[in-house]
């Protein structure tokens, strides 16, 4: 079993002319906490974008081998197949559901990992009923564990920023992932709220054995956190490597040279 | 100093308006006789009016953006707080049940007629409630399906005698047939051309039914259908009136029960998730297009049964029942009342068809009133009369929802 | 799936020549008579098609009150034309104050309609403006309706049966070359308009990027006010065109040309002008074709039956980009 959980190879995507993904590979072992980051528009939105469905790669492999089961392709897929495999994202600008209260949120995570129907629903037989209460008491169990059950019956709307955060990931975790792809989890938190989601991404991975692969422009926290890096510029791969080794290699000093982004 | 502003803002508005409206309002040309009719009090009119209205429009977007600030988000309609009340629950259901319970016997028979109107149109409501308040799919052509509901009766009565009983499931399940055979090439498509796409739809299945006399016998229309029966006893025409009162009851509480379950289940979830942001839903592992084939296919089905209750009631039907207007009609009912709201759907229909009945002074203006309310609906609340709920869940300490509070 | 659709498009194609060249060589006189209604029918399209597709293009709205609009331009063309024919004008005054009037109008009520309908809701969601849009619409309808009458007006012709054009009277009206001519230079106005002056460039790159074009200075509520009142003024100049064709006017007109319009802005590509012009000309030509050889009664019918399998096979049109949603 030494196949990389999420295995990514020449992917590439072009808009038109424009190629945002040239040639990339990347490969993410089980277990790692995985980083990828990269100035402003060097396309690491969109790698998260063609791996989990939204956009389809122009060219290139997009392999998963989830634990315990046989390798697979994701490419072409639409993104509720991508997550029904087992890989869950959240979203650089938060996208919570705002007609609905935090419970709901987390129990639409649920939904994939549920088989009632429609007529079932009407008719609420005991099968459902059970179904029912048991996405309740999960989800609950969920935002237990990332520290909302304060919030549990607010609208997801009314919560203040880094709680929203925090939710988007307990809702991912909600789909029952493998993989847990976030996209700049720490935009716009304050240290406290940082240090907290630091501890939080740690506990997500020694204790609900996921894999987490991450974007993030603050370089504290990924050089903290990860144990492998990937850099990407300009839509292509220009380096990978322990922190030690990214923090010494000159190509990643050259593109992020006069964007100090460690204070984004 | 504000104040003054915006009385000066408030009258060049006026003045504006005058103009605008000057040759619609006051010139009125007869071309028969070829004289020219100049209204003068119509400007007045408008000058007056909009002087007010333009200040009150002010004032309430000022409002809003004040709110907004406020984050006032948290404020719950008054009937939800009163109806989560243990106390005063009981006695409000008691109460209105027994309204609905004592109407066809308390008012004559003309009344009814008009109280069957307005539920059919809480039935039509809480089914399109499902595609446009829950899902978030603009239906322009929802009056097809109740046109196929009302002709799927007659019809099926016309060549077979099919009694209602047995029309009223079939057609539900032709609604949904239609719904899905209708849904399945457009529900692909972006928001807004899905609105004019069923707006079509719904053009093209009345001309159809125009058209094709052989199927349908064209303009003049249907005829002699029957009336329900109890058990194969038909009724005067009295008794008939009050019987389908019954029925239209009995099936606006089936539908407040089933779309309450519905709301509140997986599919209901994934349909406002959907609404709400249509990527984190799929990203969530929903899939997109099912989920909004089964919010058009179910909101069908409520309006092909809407259809047969409407033919059973008219004993006559034609093409002229079901235009654009129609459509256009309930969608007001469920955008006034307040988009994903039962509560607010079922007032929506009650007041806005009840009301121009018994106004009948004003009745031609009912589309121009209903044209503005949408305006001034989106523009200052969003969320319509009543906004919707959502269910709130209680926990203990073992963490196991024990009590669960339904506040729709 | 790409070398099915294209096999079915070939298919389709082919059949239609097939039929094409069959009624060509039996009545050509015919054929040539339906193309030419086609064409007229296209322009008057393209000139309300317009209105929708720079509304589209700039605020990614369906302006469902554009119909409306048009039919206020006509109503007020008639309402002008018939006071000044009582009061015993010269034809000619007469014919060049309605078009002013009629235009004028109909720039005032988009620009008040952008204002009212709109310009609150512009951070909303899309449902919500769409919504706020159908009430106008419906609004517009029932105060024409109200205010003058629910009855067809007769409309007499402004434009005057040609003297130079009588040796091809027989094949196409005065009024019909009229139309087009008339769109042709409206077209070649906007081209300009769009093409060279300031608040056209300005028009442009608004629709392109509000936020960049804003943060360059460009006022972006002034060019979304100014582009509903040029769209106005070209379905203003279609509403009175098509209102001397047809010879009469109703409160109604403006919801079944609102659509084909729109119909025929989708089957270019929304939000491209000559998208519009040219899904204009081919929904009005094959229109034409389809009442002449078959049914005239599913007119409508086969509109929209067009507009679905487009939406469907290629929904960005014949001349749209496709974007990528941005997540």
């Amino acid at each position: 079993m030494n196949k990389p959980i999420l295995n990514v190879k020449n992917l590439t995507m072009s808009f038109g002319g424009l190629k945002a993904l040239d040639d990339v590979s990347i490969s993410i072992e089980k277990g790692q906490i995985a980083a990828l980051i990269g100035p402003n528009g060097a396309g690491k939105t969109t790698f998260f974008n063609c791996i989990t469905g939204i956009y389809e790669p122009t060219k290139g492999v997009v392999e998963i081998t989830p634990p315990g089961k046989n390798t697979q392709s994701l490419r072409g897929l639409k993104p509720n197949y991508v997550t029904e495999r087992g890989i869950a994202r959240t979203f650089q600008n938060i996208r919570l559901f705002h007609g609905m209260t935090v419970l709901e949120n987390v129990m639409i995570g649920r939904h994939c990992r549920l088989s009632s129907g429609i007529i079932k629903a009407m008719l609420q037989p005991p099968s459902q009923k059970n179904e029912e209460q048991k996405a309740v008491t999960d989800s609950y169990e969920i935002l237990e564990k990332i520290g909302l059950e304060k919030y549990v019956n607010d609208m997801a709307v009314n919560l203040p920023y880094g709680a929203q955060r925090r939710l988007e990931i307990a809702r991912a975790l909600a789909t029952d992932p493998f993989l847990l792809l976030l996209d700049e989890p720490a935009a716009g938190m304050n240290p406290q709220e940082t240090k907290e989601l630091d501890d939080l991404i740690l506990w997500l991975r020694d204790n609900e054995n996921l894999t987490i692969l991450l974007i993030e422009h603050d370089m504290k926290l990924v050089m903290s956190l990860s144990d492998w890096i990937h850099v990407v510029d300009y839509g292509k791969k220009i380096a990978e490597g322990t922190p030690e080794d990214i923090k010494a290699n000159s190509d990643v000093i050259k593109a992020y040279l006069g964007d100090e982004s460690d204070d984004a | 100093m504000a104040i003054k502003n915006q009385i000066k803002q408030s009258l060049i508005i006026a003045f504006w308006f005058m103009i605008l409206t000057f040759p619609i309002m006051v010139i009125k040309v007869n071309t028969i006789r070829h004289t020219i009719d100049f209204r003068w009090a119509n400007l007045v009119g408008v000058g007056i009016v909009t002087f007010f209205a333009s200040m009150t429009w002010n004032y309430f977007l000022r409002r809003n953006e004040d709110q907004k600030k406020k984050e006032m988000d948290d404020d719950i309609p008054l009937i939800h707080r009163l109806l989560q009340n243990d106390r005063f629950r009981r006695p409000f259901l008691g109460v209105v049940a027994a309204f609905f319970l004592a109407y066809p016997f308390v008012f004559p028979m003309y009344h009814t007629s008009i109280m069957i109107s307005a539920l059919v149109y809480v039935m039509l409501g809480l089914g399109l409630n499902i595609v446009v308040g829950l899902a978030g799919l603009l239906d322009l052509g929802y009056v097809a399906f109740y046109a196929v509901g009302a002709y799927a009766y007659a019809l099926l009565n016309l060549h077979f005698g099919l009694s209602f009983w047995v029309v009223l499931p079939i057609s539900a399940l032709l609604g949904t047939f239609f719904g899905v055979m209708l849904g399945y090439p457009v529900l692909r498509l972006r928001g807004d051309y899905l609105a004019i796409v069923t707006l079509g739809f719904g053009e093209i299945i009345r001309i159809v039914l125009e058209n094709w006399d052989s199927f349908s016998n064209g303009p003049r229309g249907i005829g002699d259908i029957p009336a329900p029966t109890f058990f194969g006893h038909q009724f005067n025409q009295e008794n008939t009136m009050v019987y389908i009162y019954f029925i239209v009851i009995g099936l606006v509480l089936m539908t407040i029960f089933f779309v309450n379950r519905l709301e509140n289940s997986k599919i209901g979830r994934a349909w406002i998730a959907l609404r709400d942001d249509e990527i984190a839903c799929q990203a969530m592992g929903i899939d997109k297009f099912k989920t909004k084939l089964t919010a058009f296919a179910l909101g069908a089905t409520w309006a092909a049964m809407g259809g047969v209750v409407f033919a059973a009631k008219t004993s006559y039907i034609n093409p002229m029942s079901f235009t654009i207007w129609e459509s256009i009609t309930i969608l007001c009912v469920v955008v006034i009342g307040g988009m994903g709201s039962a509560i607010g759907v079922i007032a929506g229909a009650l007041v806005l068809i009840l009301l121009p009945e018994y106004l009948r002074a004003v009745s031609e203006y009912r589309m121009l009133v209903f044209g503005a309310l949408q305006v001034i609906v989106m523009v200052f609340k969003p969320d319509g009369l009543i906004k919707s709920v959502r269910k709130v869940y209680t926990f203990n300490v073992q963490e196991k929802a024990i009590h669960e509070q339904t506040n729709t | 799936m790409r070398w099915i659709n294209i096999a079915l498009g070939v298919a389709v194609a082919g059949i239609i020549c097939f039929f094409a060249v069959r009624e060509l060589l039996i009545d050509p006189m015919y054929f040539f008579e339906l193309f030419l209604g086609g064409l007229t029918r296209g322009s008057i399209y393209a000139l309300i098609a317009l209105g929708y597709t720079m509304v589209y293009g700039i605020i990614q709205l369906i302006n469902f009150a554009h119909g409306e609009i048009y039919m206020i331009g006509a109503m007020t063309a008639l309402i002008v034309a018939s006071v000044l024919g009582m009061w015993g004008w010269n034809t000619a005054v007469i014919v060049i104050l309605a078009f002013v009037f009629a235009i004028v109008y109909s720039c005032a009520y988009g620009f008040t309609v952008e204002k009212i309908a709109y310009k609150p809701l512009r951070n909303a969601p899309r449902l919500s403006a769409l919504i706020s849009a159908i009430g106008m619409s419906l609004f517009l309808q029932n105060y024409v309706m109200l205010a003058q009458t629910p009855e067809y007006l007769p409309f007499k012709s402004l434009i005057p049966d040609f003297k130079f054009w009588e040796p091809f009277a027989h094949i196409i009206t005065s009024v019909e070359i009229t139309i087009i001519v008339t769109t042709v230079i409206v077209m070649i106005l906007l081209g300009i308009l769009i093409k060279f002056t300031r608040i056209g460039k300005a028009m442009r790159a608004t629709a392109q990027d509000k936020v960049m074009s804003a943060l360059l200075g460009i006022n972006v509520n002034n060019v979304i006010s100014a582009t509903f009142v040029v769209g106005s003024a070209t379905a203003a100049i279609g509403g009175v065109l098509i209102a001397c064709h047809v010879g009469q006017i109703n409160f109604f007109i403006g919801f079944l040309a609102g659509l084909k319009a729109f119909i025929a802005a989708v089957l270019g590509g929304i939000g491209s002008i000559p998208g519009a012009v040219l899904g204009s000309l081919v929904l009005g030509i094959s229109e034409s074709y389809f009442t002449g050889y078959f049914y005239s009664e599913y007119e409508d019918v086969f509109a929209f039956t067009i507009l679905v399998i487009i939406l469907i096979f290629r929904p960005s049109g014949i001349l749209g980009r496709h974007d990528a949603q941005k997540v």
